[in-house]
């Protein structure tokens, strides 16, 4: 098996930017999702996925050169990469290290997956809002219609 | 208070006082007492599915109290037709209205109306969500029936999946450590997240399809409707439907004071034989539709019901 080292090397190290690892395998797709990481960005994007891992057997990591995720942008990957690592660079240097917050309540992130949930109606204009019941494991409900959400399906529903 | 969208919106505390309001409003909801104690406020009536106890209740509720109602009207005829928001309607409404009484198809919708409005919102009814004070007219019958809540055997039957009324009655007399017996066909039983939630608070449930066998020990017996709209598939709708049609010649074992009830409207799961009988409860159980919105219009507005009731009212 590779050494963690070994596949953190399958793309350069990156002069400025952000770092997120031990994103769980298979969800690096969501998380530029959920960031909003498009066929409009710009900026270099790397990719990695379904590489080893000590820690979480297979992951996946995701380099953004010359952009540094907010504090806001990062708690939006709470849903799918709760674990995640997340580190600023800064001339080739790791110049900060962020964690990923679970608030009480997730707001305009994902849509409710209550299919009559008032909140699918795109023209009302009110936020989308989860309360997390539990941390472990992951439990949210919705503040409008009460109903638990199944995770599986939430990360289909990023706004 | 805000409005009342869901049952946790009440301490048992409370729950109590509003029935004892309730109680004391009892002549002024039969009109043999007037007491207007809501004059001058205006309930906004916003029903956006077709109701007619829920929605009439509230109107008569209102005017026993000497206040006025605006409704919404026909739903095909108002500006939700045009595509208008909830939000939008009800920014309207909050500003013509002191209350709001709201039945909805979605769910979720009196949530979201309550966090759109200044004025409290009543749920009437959010699709297969909440149904609120139709729980608070249920606890209001049974304990005029048995002098209380507490410790009561409560049989639930019919369509137990589909039906609101029976999801709030169930987590409402779980506070009040009622006994919970579940009769239902295989098809139509209480939905797992459901049971599984009122276990976790301690209820004592019972789950039979046979629901003759559990009737002679039990102190309510709450029939609902098997709902033919809830059946895309008419051969799954036949193979319910009727499962349960209780007759006065099924009453012979039960226990004296054990009372029936029924949100109507029926279909054939009460036998007209019942009616007659000292156990038949479900046409009061509409009027107290009444008297509970009564007490809640009182208590969201924040309006005390007076210890006197006969005392403070004039004879009509």
């Amino acid at each position: 098996m590779m050494s963690n080292e070994h596949s953190m090397r399958r793309v350069t190290a990156i002069r400025n930017g952000t770092v997120i690892d031990h994103i769980p395998q298979g969800h690096a797709l969501t998380v530029l999702e959920m960031l909003g990481i498009n066929d409009k960005t710009s900026v270099p994007v790397s990719l990695v996925m379904n590489v080893p891992s000590k820690k979480m057997g297979s992951k996946d990591i995701i380099k953004v050169e010359d952009r540094e995720l907010t504090q806001g942008e990062l708690d939006r990957l709470a849903l799918v990469a709760p674990d995640a690592h997340v580190a600023i660079i800064r001339a080739y240097t790791v110049a900060e290290k962020m964690t990923i917050n679970l608030g009480e309540e997730v707001v305009n992130v994902v849509r409710c997956t209550m299919s009559n949930c008032i909140t699918s109606n795109p023209r009302e204009p009110l936020p989308h809002r989860l309360k997390v019941i539990s941390r472990f494991p992951l439990q949210l409900r919705c503040h409008y219609c009460g109903r638990t959400q199944n995770l599986v399906e939430l990360v289909k529903n990023v706004i | 208070m805000g409005g009342l969208i869901t049952m946790d919106d009440l301490t048992n505390e409370e729950i109590i006082a509003i029935l004892d309001d309730a109680e004391r409003l009892l002549p002024v909801a039969k009109g043999e007492l007037y007491l207007p104690l809501l004059q001058g406020r205006i309930l906004g009536n916003l029903f956006f599915e077709p109701s007619t106890r829920t929605r009439m209740s509230f109107e008569t509720a209102m005017k026993r109290l000497g206040g006025d109602v605006v409704n919404l009207g026909d739903v095909k005829t108002s500006s939700v037709v045009k595509g208008e928001t909830l939000f939008d309607t009800i920014q309207m409404v909050d500003g013509y209205t002191d209350i709001i009484a709201m039945r909805h198809p979605r769910q979720g919708a009196a949530q979201y109306a309550q966090d759109s409005a200044r004025v409290p919102i009543l749920n009437g009814g959010d699709g297969a969500g909440h149904h609120p004070t139709q729980t608070m007219l249920d606890l209001f019958t049974i304990r005029q029936a048995h002098g209380k809540l507490d410790g009561l055997k409560v049989v639930l039957a019919g369509d137990l999946r589909y039906g609101r009324t029976v999801h709030s009655l169930s987590h409402a007399l779980t506070r009040f450590d009622c006994e919970l017996v579940f009769a239902s066909p295989e098809l139509l039983r209480m939905p797992r997240d459901i049971v599984a939630d009122l276990s976790a608070h301690g209820a004592k449930i019972t789950e039979t399809e046979d629901l003759y066998s559990m009737m002679n020990d039990a102190d309510v017996i709450y029939m609902t409707r098997i709902q033919k709209e809830r059946f895309s598939d008419e051969d799954e709708y036949a193979k319910v439907a009727g499962a349960y049609k209780l007759h006065s010649n099924d009453l012979n074992d039960v226990k004296a004071d054990m009372i029936i009830m029924h949100p109507l409207p029926r279909v054939d799961e009460i036998h007209p034989s019942v009616d007659a009988t000292r156990h038949a409860r479900y046409f009061e159980q509409a009027f107290n539709g009444v008297v509970a919105r009564m007490a809640l219009l009182c208590k969201l507005l924040g309006v005390s019901v007076p210890k006197n009731v006969e005392k403070e009212g004039s004879a009509l």
